[in-house]
């Protein structure tokens, strides 16, 4: 069953009395019990398309400026903000990106954790402590009856990283939304968080949303992905699919770049030029200035997305897959 | 080979903690527990490791940023731990950081052109600002940079570029010892590529030594020479590249390697 369901949704940022469009005419589908990741560039709309799933972007310079957002059927955007806070507080959860910022510095982190399972559930103070000890031991906290009363600035990035999971692991939600949840950690812990995250889903059938530029993760965990350039989804696949027929010059640009660990090459294929910034206007495929396989036609008409195989959709006038 | 242009014993560097308040203990922290290694001319060697193992803290001690609690480092025969700041000050400019953040390391009120000038005069390598300013166009030319940039502000460049503009702060110094803390990591994934490129091409090319710092295995295996593997606050395992990767020894290697997210059905 369908449970998040986005139709076009376009996201506008108010700077100096103007408004850039930042995210344009998204749209993908999250099943219960499946993982959808998100790659793409930093600053391509990642992070504000997952706030507004969350409901977060009141008061930011960030507006919907249109499309849907449908959760179990209801469209949440539709919704009065005290039902829709509601919706979102009992279902959903999400692993912001930067730790320091979403924990509140004043309190000591157990406090903080209990808070979230308290929000969800009413349970005695030694309770309570002992499922904050629970989830600390969870995410692998390292002595957690010790850091269980430490402040946000004492711990390491890696440490906050895993406080942040087990906040949002408190309230067993529907839907996960991990921002990068892995970043700054180094690849045995994640390895361990990933699991956890996969067992979890497992046992509750909830349904994660996975934003990473790590392509090896994503092919490790997601069912599905979709790659986002500048505001738009590029490239939309299966995970299986989309790694045995990678289509967009982008996407094949993104793995090329990746460093391998099993064997040596003397140079990376990385993809030339810079990520364009949001008030540049690039005309045609916004892609084309860096495209090893742009022609005339990339640099004056916008592609549309148009499918090289049954559920791959590709932006692109000369999808590189092996099918077309 | 001769001798090492860089050689660390039995370094530690240990923080105390806590203390302060009712029933709090003080506690000892030991970042860096008894780490030895050497680094020789025109090497590349990397360190890895567990988050919070104290691979910044190699680099920061040695950098004197932060001090050893024991141990020493002989630098081209000198332990440059024990040196007071005035001996120790000649020898900055041999021994550089390249960091991690590349915001965060730039002053925004300097223009690129002071930023780099600035290190240029500090060491007397340069009497005016015709000489510097000639220096300034070859190294950002050096970094894949158009000289024109040098009139701009640092926030007028993106993420990668100024990750440029630090290397080319360091390599104007033609320093023997570049220690680089993790220094792609804060780029995009598609800039930490031509990062990698140019770091490895300049190192190449001038044959400074380098320590390289950094969680990202794949990063490690393009750029170095020889691999030590921390584990906290100890080296367990060093080697060249090619054992470290592929015929790993100590257990922590194994499941660091074995960690590692890999992508299945490779396009080819
Ligand atoms: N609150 C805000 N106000 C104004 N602009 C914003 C705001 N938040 C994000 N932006 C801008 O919107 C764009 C998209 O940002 P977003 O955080 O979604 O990027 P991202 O894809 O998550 O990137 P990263 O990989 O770096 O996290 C960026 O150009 C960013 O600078
Ligand atoms: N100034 C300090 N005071 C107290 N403890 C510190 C200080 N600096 C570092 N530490 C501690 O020393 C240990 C090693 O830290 P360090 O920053 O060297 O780790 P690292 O290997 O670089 O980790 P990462 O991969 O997360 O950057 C950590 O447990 C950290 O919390
Ligand atoms: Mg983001
Ligand atoms: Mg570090």
């Amino acid at each position: 069953m369908v449970l998040l369901d986005i139709r076009d949704l376009d996201l506008s940022i108010a700077r100096g009395g103007e408004l850039l469009p930042v995210v344009q005419g998204i749209s993908f589908t999250v099943e219960e019990n499946e993982t959808l990741g998100i790659v793409g560039e930093s600053g391509c709309g990642k992070s504000l398309t997952a706030l507004a799933i969350m409901g977060l972007l009141e008061g930011s310079a960030v507006r919907i400026a249109g499309g849907s957002i449908h959760f179990q059927g209801r469209n949440l955007l539709a919704l009065a903000p005290v039902e829709r806070r509601r919706v979102m507080g009992e279902r959903m959860a999400m692993i912001f990106q930067e730790p320091m910022t979403s924990l509140n510095p004043v309190y000591r982190i157990g406090d903080q954790i209990g808070e979230a399972i308290l929000q969800h559930r009413r349970m005695s103070r030694k309770q309570v402590h002992e499922r904050v000890l629970e989830l600390l031991d969870l995410v692998r906290i390292p002595d957690p009856e010790r850091l269980i009363d430490s402040f946000p600035h004492q711990m390491s990035g890696g440490q906050r990283q895993r406080v942040m999971i087990a906040m949002a692991l408190a309230c067993d939600p529907k839907l996960l939304i991990a921002d990068e949840p892995t970043t700054a950690l180094d690849v045995t812990v994640q390895k361990d968080v990933l699991e956890l995250m996969h067992s979890l889903q497992t046992r509750t059938g909830m349904s994660i949303v996975l934003i990473s530029h790590d392509l090896a993760v994503i092919a490790e965990t997601c069912d599905k992905v979709a790659v986002m350039y500048r505001g738009r989804i590029v490239e939309h696949a299966a995970t299986s699919a989309l790694f045995s027929n990678m289509s967009h010059p982008y996407t094949l640009g993104l793995l090329g770049s990746i460093p391998a660990h099993d064997q040596d090459v003397e140079w990376l294929d990385a993809i030339p030029g810079r990520v364009p910034t949001l008030d540049e206007l690039i005309s045609g495929c916004a892609f084309h200035p860096r495209c090893f396989a742009a022609k005339d036609s990339c640099r004056t008409v916008d592609p549309v997305a148009a499918a090289v195989a049954p559920a791959h959709f590709v932006r692109c006038h000369f999808p590189q897959g092996n099918s077309t | 080979m001769t001798r090492p242009l860089l050689e660390v014993r039995e370094l530690r560097t240990h923080f105390s903690v806590g203390g302060r308040g009712f029933m709090r203990r003080k506690s000892v922290i030991r970042a860096v527990d008894g780490v030895s290694f050497s680094i020789h001319e025109g090497e590349v060697l990397s360190l890895v490791g567990e988050s919070g193992c104290g691979k910044s803290t190699v680099g920061r001690t040695l950098t004197r940023l932060e001090a050893a609690t024991a141990g020493t480092a002989m630098f081209d025969g000198r332990n440059i731990l024990n040196l007071s700041p005035a001996e120790f000050r000649p020898l900055r400019r041999d021994i550089q950081m390249i960091f991690q953040d590349p915001f965060a390391s730039l002053n925004p009120r300097l223009s690129i052109e002071r930023a780099l000038a600035e290190p240029l005069f500090i060491h007397k390598l340069v009497r005016d600002r015709w000489t510097a300013r000639k220096r300034i166009a070859e190294t950002l030319e050096l970094v894949g940079m158009d000289a024109k940039s040098m009139s701009r502000y640092p926030h007028e460049f993106s993420g990668g570029q100024r990750q440029r503009i630090g290397i080319a702060r360091v390599m104007i110094l033609t320093p023997r010892l570049v220690i680089a803390d993790e220094p792609v990591s804060a780029l995009d994934v598609s800039i930490q590529a031509q990062v990698l490129n140019l770091l490895k091409k300049l190192q190449r090319d001038s044959g400074v030594s380098m320590l390289f710092v950094s969680h990202d295995l794949g990063a490690v295996r393009h750029i170095s020479d020889r691999v030590a593997v921390m584990f906290r606050g100890k080296l367990v395992e060093t080697g060249k590249k090619r054992q470290i990767f592929e015929t790993p020894r100590h257990e922590y290697t194994r499941r660091l390697l074995e960690s590692i997210p890999r992508i299945k059905g490779r396009v080819g």
